[in-house]
């Protein structure tokens, strides 16, 4: 490897030995490519081109107009995730690798994936935990439209830890002619560092645009954390900015006092788990715990292990928000602006709501990862249909 | 002299390959597991490779994560698995034995080298920790006087080969394909790669995936194999309440010189 791949302690690339020479490949067609300016060109046309970069950034009207929303939302595929799927995609054709897998929760990151499977012309193949192809079966439909072959993972907790675990299991057998495209900023270097870079733009158009707006930096950049891309994409430009606060939201679930929740940094301890040192929800032999959230994509007992490090260091504060808070703050969102968001997106609003009530002259920047369109029957289950 | 040497000196003498057996520890209750420990010695396994159950089994297949979650359904904790080893240790003093686990595990018990140490194992392979990231786990077992084990396999670059040719003290778990445990895929064994590690001085190749027949066992030993080591076939005729003894028996049969078809 060319580079540590840590995050102070937190990080590394703990993959069976025979995976080491696929990661090591990737590596350096990454950092190639970073070299590269007609890889630059190419991918920064396809985000404008095809995925509708940059993205809006929108001041709210009635909820707290000290509240500006980064609008990954509007990105093609409807969620921050096409960022990176592009950067992978392109990195995997430059690497001759002509099959994809990826593993997803929400459905989210499988979508994206097989977005760029049919524009990039890759077989494509989505692992899912059985549990996630029930309740986001709108998602599993749109992945299958797009040519991708959707499988259900019924092993373990059937969500999406087991959904990685499938997806690494395939990788080791078939890495010469696949490419594993890893949806979050999680897992074994180069994915934390890589997946990262190609999500820095979110936080880079974000700070150039309040700059542009209000002549100043934030006060606060909150996104909500499940493996942790769409935060780190925001934060990253953000980090050398001491004035401003980094918050991420990680699902609180039914409660941070019982076990039904997704708060790795809140509630875990470091430990080992698909590919990286980095906190972890786990019992006291190690065992790692089965998660709640009503969001399927924070629903994940890990986390990237960049985060660790901007936890452990200070630099980032990690805070929790319920379920019920969530969906109040989906409703208010809907409500007050116009905006269906997705429920991870709505744990970092939720956050947002609260900090603008403490604090109504701070300038607040929220990541709003996706729209809801995937969590609206979820919605009507939920909140009910007269709400 | 280590356990795993005397048994390599041992069966050498005789012309022998080493047979290992793998069940998983605690699978399906910690009284049966004794037992089918000893039932595979019986049916003359050389070794005894043990898996101690984790929740994340990335490089397992479906049968041996299968058996790791009846493990744990059935409450097994990690201080039971040393309690098996020990168990086993009293009653075979002589067979060697290694753990085969996740680095969580490892990680989340201080001391968990020490105490394997303490049980009577003799040897530990990491599962998710390759060369790379081998350093601390390396010292701390070679403190409490365990043997590392690492793996080859047949993709693995030279200069990490040399790496692992240094550190493995018990044997060399080969990988002689690209994939992870189950029963489906018999071997291909590439002999290029037990001959590269015994010019690099490494410990006895073993090779550890695609062996649930007997002419597996014979085309892994063709290939320049010290021994093999058998686990989803096991572990799966354990579970099917098949005649492990008799599964063991015909695979160590094929280990030995005289059986090879000339």
């Amino acid at each position: 490897m060319r580079l540590s791949g840590r995050f102070g302690r937190f990080g590394g690339c703990y993959v069976p030995e025979i995976l080491v020479p696929a990661l090591e490949q990737l590596e350096g067609a990454f950092l190639d490519a970073q070299d590269d300016p007609a890889f630059a060109a190419e991918l920064n046309a396809l985000l404008s081109d095809y995925a509708g970069r940059p993205t809006p950034l929108t001041r709210c009207r009635n909820l707290p107009p000290n509240i500006y929303l980064k609008r990954e939302d509007l990105l093609h595929g409807g969620a921050h995730k096409t960022n990176q799927v592009l950067g992978q995609g392109l990195l995997a054709k430059r690497m001759g690798k002509t099959r994809l897998i990826a593993e997803t929760g929400a459905g989210q990151h499988g979508v994206a994936t097989a977005i760029v499977g049919a524009l990039l012309g890759f077989e494509t193949v989505i692992y899912m935990g059985a549990e996630d192809v029930e309740r986001q079966q709108l998602n599993v439909f749109r992945m299958q439209l797009m040519g991708a072959t959707v499988v259900p993972v019924e092993s373990g907790g059937r969500t999406l830890k087991d959904a990685i675990n499938e997806a690494l299991r395939d990788w080791s057998a078939n890495f010469e002619t696949t490419h594993y495209l890893l949806g979050t900023a999680a897992g074994p270097h180069p994915f934390p560092t890589m997946v990262r870079e190609f999500q820095r733009i979110i936080g880079r158009e974000a700070r150039a645009q309040m700059l542009d707006k209000i002549g100043r930096l934030p006060d606060a950049v909150v996104a909500c954390v499940g493996g942790g891309s769409n935060a780190i994409g925001l934060f990253a430009d953000f980090i050398d900015d001491g004035g401003v606060r980094l918050i991420g939201v990680e699902a609180a679930g039914k409660g941070l006092d019982g076990v039904e929740h997704g708060a790795t940094l809140i509630r875990g301890r470091p430990g080992i788990l698909h590919g990286a040192e980095t906190y972890l929800l786990q019992d006291r032999e190690g065992q790692i715990d089965d998660t709640w959230s009503v969001s399927a994509g924070l629903d994940y007992p890990g986390v990237g292990p960049e985060h660790s490090h901007l936890k452990d260091s200070g630099r980032a504060e990690y805070v929790g928000a319920t379920d019920d808070e969530a969906l109040a703050a989906f409703k208010a969102l809907a409500e007050n602006e116009g905006i269906l968001c997705a429920f991870e997106s709505a744990h970092a609003l939720a956050h947002a709501l609260r900090l603008a009530e403490e604090e109504p002259d701070s300038v607040i920047l929220v990541g709003l990862s996706g729209r809801g369109d995937k969590d609206v029957a979820q919605a009507q289950q939920l909140i009910g249909p007269s709400a | 002299m280590s356990r795993y040497a005397a048994m390599f000196d041992r069966l050498g003498a005789k012309r022998e390959a080493a047979f290992g057996a793998f069940l998983m520890l605690g699978d399906p209750g910690i009284e049966t597991c004794a037992r089918l420990l000893d039932t595979v010695v019986e049916g003359g396994a050389d070794m005894i490779e043990v898996g101690f159950p984790f929740s994340d089994p990335v490089a397992d297949g479906p049968v041996i994560q299968a058996a790791g979650q009846r493990a744990l359904a059935a409450g097994v904790k990690v201080g039971d698995c040393f309690e098996l080893i020990a168990g086993f240790r009293r009653r075979h003093p002589n067979v060697p034995v290694g753990i085969l686990t996740y680095a969580n595990l490892v990680m989340a018990r201080g001391g968990f080298a020490r105490d394997a140490a303490e049980a009577g194992a003799d040897s530990l392979l990491i599962a998710d920790v390759p060369t790379l990231e081998i350093e601390p786990f390396a010292k701390q077992m070679e403190q409490a006087g365990i043997e590392p084990v690492l793996i080859a396999a047949a993709n693995t670059p030279n200069a990490a080969l040399a790496r692992v040719a240094a550190l493995s003290k018990a044997y060399t778990y080969c990988v002689s394909r690209a994939g992870i445990t189950g029963t489906h895929s018999g071997g291909t064994f590439d002999a290029t790669l037990p001959a590269k590690l015994r010019e690099l001085g490494a410990p006895p190749p073993v090779f550890g995936f695609g062996i649930s027949r007997p002419e597996h066992v014979r085309q892994a030993i063709e290939a320049g194999a010290a021994g093999v080591i058998s686990g989803s076939a096991i572990v799966d005729c354990a579970a099917r309440g098949g005649d492990v003894a008799a599964l063991v028996r015909s695979l160590k049969d094929a280990t030995r010189n005289d059986s090879s078809p000339q």
